[in-house]
């Protein structure tokens, strides 16, 4: 159902992979939102969640999505949201969403048929807001269920993979343009390069290049690559692949290699985080 | 010379001098004009050194006593000696926070009303601390409250001043006993709202009790809406919603004020002085208390605390507790084990903390998991483990480097109870395998090395690959001291499979070890894998580092491990030492080697003989047996040995392909007379020097050395 998850697109998730939670249980989600936010009204009062200004009131809900799901064995999404209320909209209440945060696993068999039954696997935690919030957050699930956070980076390597897989993909509206930006590595100042193609021509290359439908092969990302490469050498006379890859923006998604994914298609949101899901468990074991 | 003797005291380190001995020429006594009396003229140079801080922590001491022995009520304006004093004190509080031992005194006399109001609050506001406060003087301050011998205002500054340091008491137990003294304090009016904020951070579910709710209720109905008492009450909501069913308006614009004081400020800078004197933050670690930790990263905490789970809101369902006639509901917190004999006592109703990295450096808890079979936890420990290694690794993540020495004692804590439980963890093998490939050898190399030798025994073996290629390449391009260390850790390899092996043959009806997957076969051959490996280092080596005795010591040291696996481990295996060891060692001109060798030998044969007599006693049916080609090297090397220290003979009987024969010609140019008698142990340049002092010893007038006299 596109609908329930449409609030999770066109925003800037941080990507986190994180060990299996020991005894989770999604039957508890109100108690651990009861916990969470006792837990973070403790904290902010240590000084450690610095808030200037008026003191808010943050109302803490944990919730299921359970239409995240790659496989009948994957455990269903969970959404943690973050909602303040401040004092100066007084009368209405109205709630404003400061944080959110979700695990999920799509398609992660290969973590969780080797757990045991009191571990419930859900490798990939993507958040949105204040680092702070993240923090505490995440200490907590930490502190409670013994699992470990760590910030999932991709490598300019699976950036490829991703920009060739999702050049692919068939988008219904008009496709924004196919984006890459480079670093280049040891200059005086900073330099980024953005490479920008016409959506259609780079799938036109992509099917050009792909042999079989639903399956790719690295020597096609290869090639795909190398072929935007030299494209770009013949016009500039810079060689891209001495430098390094480090966004990747289609009509699907973007993504950079500091660990922040945009879902920009609620079709292939499943696609994309089976991927992810795939780093954050090579991340694990 | 009185300036010589100044530039001599700045230099001697300030080291009380125990032995002085009177027949050594005193050069000072000489330089300053003949002072004989060398006693004395030591004494002089043990002036206290240049350095400030020592100066300053007397002055600290000496203040600290003075406020101890104060009786009377004594007034500051006339008394220059407590003015000092107090300066001193505050000084010290600004520019690097009071020891633990000071706050004791200091709370002792500001609170029991000895002294004015302006001492005691100068006192208060200087109660900054270096790194913890002890609970004891934090307790014994709250009696004093109690008695309230102190002003007003001074218990209000004091209630102020516990609130912003809570987070440095070292423990919390005895406080939160005293939960209902503080609760007490509320009906005082002033100190109402600190007393309510003290709770706020005390209070635990346990404390939520109806006549509290009650009491707060009443407050609330004489004072009106106060938001202090609106805080305490929303937290017992929190943790007791069905007690408190008074509904509490949600909308509240500050609930408890964050009082800064000038303590905050004063921390803050200590704090911010100290990071940058030391790149490393020292973390606070007694036992279960919170340490300051790395700001760095919320994520990743090298030390952490016990705590308990919280039960009472995780616990699937509560109904199977109460039905379980033969256990207490309750289990013990982790918090309160402390001794050896309360682990014992409440062994069947203690409980994993929530996070399990933190029994890393708690042995009672380390005992604990010995005795469980619980494979959860050591799943939670094998992840955290892994996870927090891999991230933490100076050179495998970028940022690292700048966080080593956090990182050398945290592979030391890992190390540490890898020997208290006397078995290697599974992620940090994995560890191991993924970081020594990228290891430059040199970042905390002596921890990385003592890790390779808790790697567990598997017959599943890829060691080669991930193991001793890396390892072989730091190896041989590395300093002569690495290359001891490596070997070294190699040989401690070596005995912990070796001991491993002998208490799982015990066990043997354990099925664990069958799930294991090892056979006795697959266990051999991966430790004749490592014993080949470490022949073949040993030998280039050898080659590279031109036999130093150094070297030979630790290769040898590893052999007599090997030499010695059928007796005493158990292992029916035997491996010689490659030629490219033992004519080195054979021919080593010092008699250390010599003799590691012998002994090496003997132990060799006395295996292999026992190994015979069980093959032809036949009495029980043996897996294995020794191949006639282990006894045909042994013989040969056996051969070379005899031949080289007693028959001379070596030269012609050394049959083996590496060895020493040589023709009589070759042996004729060395211009050697009687060459056929003259290459034996007595001659043997590794026992040069006993022949020398058996011929000082037996003809000590003869000044010739005939070694020939020796037979």
């Amino acid at each position: 159902d596109p609908q329930r998850t449409a609030f999770l697109l066109r925003k800037q998730w941080t990507l986190y992979s994180v060990t299996p939670l020991y005894r989770f249980s999604d039957a508890r989600l109100r108690d651990y939102a009861r916990l969470l936010s006792a837990f973070i009204a403790a904290e902010k009062q240590k000084g450690l969640a610095v808030e200037v200004g008026v003191e808010l009131d943050i109302k803490v809900s944990v919730s299921s999505l359970p239409d995240l799901k790659g496989s009948d064995q994957d455990q269903a999404a969970i959404l943690v949201q973050l909602s303040s209320r401040s004092a100066a909209s007084s009368k209405n209440s109205e709630e404003k969403l400061i944080w959110s945060g979700w695990f999920c696993c799509v398609s992660g068999d290969d973590l969780s048929e080797n757990v045991p039954e009191e571990f419930t696997c859900l490798p990939l935690f993507l958040a949105n807001g204040g680092e702070s919030y993240t923090s505490i957050v995440g200490s907590w699930f930490q502190k409670t269920f013994d699992c470990c956070f760590r910030r999932l980076a991709i490598s300019p390597l699976n950036l490829s993979w991703m920009a060739a897989m999702w050049t692919g993909c068939k988008v219904d509206k008009t496709a924004s343009a196919m984006e890459l930006v480079f670093s280049v590595p040891r200059l005086p100042q900073p330099l980024n390069i953005s490479y920008a193609i016409h959506p259609e021509d780079a799938k036109a290359l992509w099917d050009t290049v792909q042999k079989t439908p639903g399956e790719i092969t690295q020597e096609e990302v290869d090639v795909f690559m190398d072929c935007l490469y030299s494209h770009f050498h013949r016009h500039f006379k810079i060689h891209l692949s001495a430098t390094k890859l480090v966004k990747v923006s289609t009509a699907i998604a973007s993504a950079h290699c500091d660990g922040i994914i945009k879902f920009l298609q609620s079709q292939y949101l499943t696609g994309v985080l089976m991927l992810l899901t795939e780093l954050a468990i090579s991340q694990i074991q | 010379s009185e300036k010589m003797q100044r530039r001599q005291s700045s230099k001697t380190p300030k080291r009380p001098l125990q032995i002085h001995h009177k027949n050594q020429t005193d050069l000072s006594a000489w330089r300053k004009g003949g002072r004989t009396d060398p006693e004395k003229s030591v004494q002089n140079h043990q002036s206290p050194t240049n350095q400030k801080s020592d100066s300053k922590q007397d002055s600290l001491e000496q203040a600290l006593s003075y406020f101890e022995k104060i009786q009377d009520h004594v007034s500051l304006k006339k008394n220059n000696v407590m003015q000092k004093h107090l300066t001193t004190v505050e000084s010290i509080a600004l520019q690097r926070g009071l020891p633990p031992e000071a706050f004791d005194v200091l709370l002792n006399v500001a609170l029991s009303g000895k002294l004015a109001d302006t001492v005691n609050t100068r006192l208060l506001k200087s109660l900054v601390p270096a790194s913890v406060i002890p609970e004891t003087s934090v307790v014994s301050s709250v009696s004093w409250l109690c008695v309230s011998k102190c002003s007003g205002n001074i218990q209000l500054l004091f209630l102020r001043w516990l609130i912003t340091v809570f987070d440095f008491i070292d423990h919390k137990e005895q406080l939160h006993a005293l939960y209902g003294f503080f609760f007490s304090f509320l009906q005082d009016e002033k100190m109402c709202p600190y007393v309510c904020h003290l709770l706020y951070l005390l209070t635990r579910k346990e404390n939520v009790k109806p006549f509290r709710i009650r009491r707060l209720l009443d407050l609330q109905a004489k004072m009106g809406m106060q938001s202090h008492l609106q805080a305490l009450l929303s937290l017992y909501k929190l943790f007791c919603p069905e007690l408190v069913t008074i509904t509490l308006p949600g909308k509240m614009k500050t609930y408890l004020k964050n009082y800064e004081g000038p303590w905050k400020a004063a921390i803050n800078a200590i704090r911010r002085r100290n990071q940058e004197n030391s790149p490393v933050l020292q973390p606070l670690f007694l036992g279960t208390a919170q340490p300051q930790s790395r700001k760095r990263k919320w994520n990743t905490q090298l030390i952490i605390p016990a705590s308990s789970t919280n039960k009472n809101n995780l616990e699937e369902d509560r109904e199977k507790n109460r039905v379980d006639l033969y256990s207490t509901n309750e289990s013990l917190p982790v918090e309160q084990l402390q001794t050896f004999s309360q682990l014992l006592q409440n062994i069947h109703r203690l409980e994993f903390p929530s996070q399990m990295g933190s029994v890393l450096t708690n042995p009672l808890l380390l005992h604990y998991m010995n005795c469980t079979k619980d494979e959860s936890i050591y799943l939670r420990l094998y992840y955290w483990m892994g996870q927090t290694l891999q991230e933490e690794c100076t050179w495998c993540v970028a940022d690292n480097n700048q966080y080593e020495e956090e990182f050398k004692d945290f592979l030391e804590t890992v190390y540490k109870t890898e020997c208290f439980l006397q078995e290697g963890f599974s992620s940090c093998e994995e560890f191991l395998y993924k970081s020594l490939p990228l290891w430059d050898g040199f970042c905390c190399r002596s921890q990385i090395l003592r890790l390779v030798s808790w790697i567990p025994l598997s017959s599943f073996s890829e060691m080669k690959s991930h193991l001793y290629d890396p390892l072989a390449q730091l190896f041989f391009t590395s300093s002569l001291y690495f290359k001891c260390s490596v070997l070294e850790s190699l040989k401690e390899l070596l005995q912990n499979w070796l001991n491993w092996h002998v208490i799982h043959l015990d066990s043997e009806s354990d099925s664990q070890v069958h799930s294991l997957n090892t056979t006795l076969s697959g266990l051999v051959n991966v430790v004749a894998e490592l014993i080949h490996f470490v022949g073949w280092i040993s030998t280039v080596a050898l080659r590279l580092e031109n036999n130093p005795t150094f070297l030979l010591y630790f290769i040898l040291d590893f052999y007599e491990t090997v030499c010695d696996m059928y007796l005493r481990y158990n292992l029916p295996l035997l491996i010689m030492p490659p030629a490219g060891v033992f004519y080195p060692a054979l021919l080593s001109m010092d008699s250390v080697s010599l003799n590691q060798l012998c002994y090496i030998m003997y132990r060799y044969r006395t295996n292999l003989v026992a190994a015979k007599e069980n093959e032809l006693s036949k009495t029980k049916i043996l897996q294995f047996k020794f191949s006639s080609q282990t006894y045909q090297e042994y013989n040969q090397y056996i051969i070379a040995m005899v031949g080289c220290l007693w028959t001379s003979s070596v030269f012609q009987k050394d049959i083996h392909p590496q060895g020493l024969r040589m023709d009589d010609e070759l042996l004729k140019k060395t211009t050697v007379q009687e060459f056929k008698t003259s290459f034996n142990i007595v001659y043997h340049p590794a026992m040069m020097g006993y022949a020398v002092l058996f011929l000082q010893q037996a003809w000590p007038d003869d000044t010739t050395f005939n070694f020939s006299l020796i037979k």
